[in-house]
């Protein structure tokens, strides 16, 4: 653990994007004590620019925009973080039992994590966001059911390296059955390169919130980056703060979770270098 | 060969089925009445409602409704839009010209591009440049594309006016021929070139990738070392080899850049397909939403069944490996 951590101190950009990512989990918790404003109350002050008074303006019903910004933090890391674990909990489950069982089961479960990822996903979650209705949890739930064939693709192959290895022949000798193998000797070792592609899983799972939030599609009384965005869209003639900060939030949150899962792919899988 | 083709069509099959049962079955499951945006918020009389509710067969069995949606599929008609009152699939193929209009452009500029910039790029590993396309890629996969559409019509054609910020035509258009072209030309750039950024991101990165693999292969030492110039093996023997990976990429994606478009068509109030998703999903319009859904799966299916032929004609490696497996 500790040499995980030297070696991913190595990646400038990856420190940075952990240290963006720190940063706004810490501004989540503390903004109420930094910003004298409740973000969704509404107030004389509508549609100002930025200024000393609202440093990123308020929009039409006169709500401050960084208050409602921090508390967009909360809606976007709430739902990058719980689909990345939904997801990588059935991307584990499903492809280390694909490649450990091997034959006709390992050909049945990839074909079928492949129709996932031919489905034009962001469209299906759209309609079933608007059908179903939004609602956060609904929300990750979609974005883990489209997002896993990811992980089962990853684990699947390190579960198909692992098994060849003595050591769970040794296992097996000491007669341990098969199930066991799996869950307690051969997916535990699988695990590390889940947590690149989880994290990049975050990344992904947090635009994919805000382009639904940006459409309309998510509950109109929670304060979330892609509804202000929504919000902006009406105002942009006229108040080009509305779009531009809380846009700038995704961005650069997605590009955090970028940074830091390249970086941790990196450290785990170097080049040439045998694990 | 036959035998490829047949297996990859056959493959279609169940992704196609796969979305019509999702579909079919969420539109049913789902809370809220359609009959309620017909009929409008005023009080209507029960025997209107009903009247209405029988009128488009929303009283008969969850079953019924199943087999006459697979009935009417088969002879080509995906529906009658309630809000629009128009069957769906006339109103999904006049909107699709719009989509296609700025998603065509956008991948093949995005393709040029991208393999362009790779084959600069690649050869100077480690350079500048070659940060250079990383980081533009880096910034492809990370930034809201209906944000970058945005901060375009705030620059572009706010602040310095210079191209129309939304529609597809101006209100005060030249009407008819080069004027007509030009005006919607004009209207095209920024919803393109919006689309253009995101896709090159994917193609640029895989093409980096592949024209670096190439480059390590034997053949390129072997051409050089026969004297041939470094522009001549880059243009003869690395783009050909290069370009496989990259149509796959694109072919894949295809899915991914309808996405791009639905987006950028709410931002610029482009009259496409994703400007007609918006709509229907305010209206509970759920044959359009049904019919959305699965347009955008058979075109994705489809240029995944072309992009599967193309790599079998460019690469005959492939051909050969899978004639080897199922001989």
């Amino acid at each position: 653990m500790h040499e995980f951590w030297l070696k991913f101190a190595g990646h400038r950009f990856g420190l940075a994007g952990l240290v963006f990512i720190v940063a706004l989990i810490v501004l989540a918790v503390i903004y109420p004590f930094i910003v004298p404003y409740d973000p969704a109350a509404i107030s004389n002050d509508i549609m100002m620019g930025p200024s000393a008074r609202h440093w990123l303006g308020t929009d039409d019903l006169g709500r401050d925009v960084f208050a409602g910004m921090c508390q967009g933090i909360q809606v976007s890391l709430t739902v990058g973080f719980a689909a990345a674990l939904a997801s990588s909990v059935l991307g584990i489950l499903i492809g280390s039992v694909a490649g450990f069982a091997g034959g006709r089961t390992d050909l049945g479960l990839m074909r079928f994590s492949e129709m996932f990822q031919v489905m034009p996903s962001f469209i299906l979650a759209a309609v079933i966001v608007a059908i179903a209705g939004p609602g956060l949890a609904r929300v990750v739930a979609v974005i883990a059911i489209l997002a896993w064939p990811q992980v089962a693709r990853v684990i699947r192959g390190e579960v198909l390296r692992i098994r060849q290895l003595e050591f769970v022949d040794a296992v097996r000798c000491l007669g341990y059955r098969e199930g066991a193998i799996l869950f307690h000797e051969v997916i535990p070792n699988a695990l590390p390169p889940v947590l690149a592609v989880g994290t990049l899983i975050v990344g992904q799972a947090i635009l994919l919130e805000a382009s639904l939030s940006f459409l309309g599609l998510s509950s109109a009384d929670l304060i979330s980056w892609g509804r202000m965005l929504n919000n902006g869209q009406r105002f942009l003639f006229d108040a080009w703060w509305l779009s531009f900060f809380p846009g700038a939030a995704i961005f650069l949150t997605v590009l955090a979770f970028n940074l830091v899962g390249d970086a941790v792919g990196a450290v785990l899988n170097p080049k040439g270098e045998q694990k | 060969m036959t035998r490829f083709i047949l297996s990859r069509l056959f493959w279609a099959v169940p992704i196609i089925i796969l979305i019509l049962a999702v579909n079919f079955l969420l539109v049913h499951l789902a809370p809220g009445d359609p009959v309620q945006a017909l009929v409008g918020d005023f009080p209507a009389p029960q025997s209107y409602i009903d009247q209405v509710r029988h009128e488009f067969g929303l009283d008969q069995s969850i079953w019924v409704q199943l087999w006459r949606y697979f009935e009417n599929l088969a002879s080509g008609n995906l529906g009658y839009s309630f809000a629009n009152r128009q069957p769906v699939l006339d109103l999904l193929l006049v909107r699709t010209g719009a989509t296609l209009i700025l998603m065509i452009p956008a991948l093949t500029a995005a393709s040029v591009l991208g393999v362009f910039l790779a084959l600069l790029a690649a050869p100077r590993s480690g350079s500048v440049f070659d940060s250079g396309i990383t980081a533009l890629s880096l910034f492809g996969y990370s930034v809201p594309i209906f944000w970058l559409g945005q901060l375009f019509i705030i620059l572009f054609s706010i602040h310095l006016g210079w191209l129309p910020a939304q529609g597809m035509i101006s209100l005060r258009s030249a009407g008819t021929g080069w004027g007509y072209a030009r005006d919607l030309i004009w209207h095209m750039v920024l919803p393109v070139f919006s689309i253009t950024i995101f896709f090159i991101a994917i193609v640029a990165r895989v093409a980096r990738a592949s024209v670096v693999g190439v480059l390590s292969e034997d053949f390129i030492t072997t051409a050089l070392a026969k004297g041939m110039s470094r522009r001549t093996v880059l243009w003869r023997h690395v783009l050909p080899n290069a370009m496989i990976p990259v149509v796959t990429v694109i072919g894949y994606n295809f899915g991914y850049s309808l996405t791009g478009a639905i987006l950028v068509e709410t931002v610029f109030a482009w009259p496409g397909l994703g400007n007609l998703f918006i709509t229907s999903v305010g209206n509970r319009d759920y044959p359009v939403l049904q019919g959305i859904l699965l347009f955008s799966a058979i075109m994705v299916v489809i240029a995944n069944l072309a992009t599967d032929f193309i790599y079998v004609i460019l690469d005959p490696r492939v051909r050969r490996s899978y004639g080897a497996q199922n001989a």
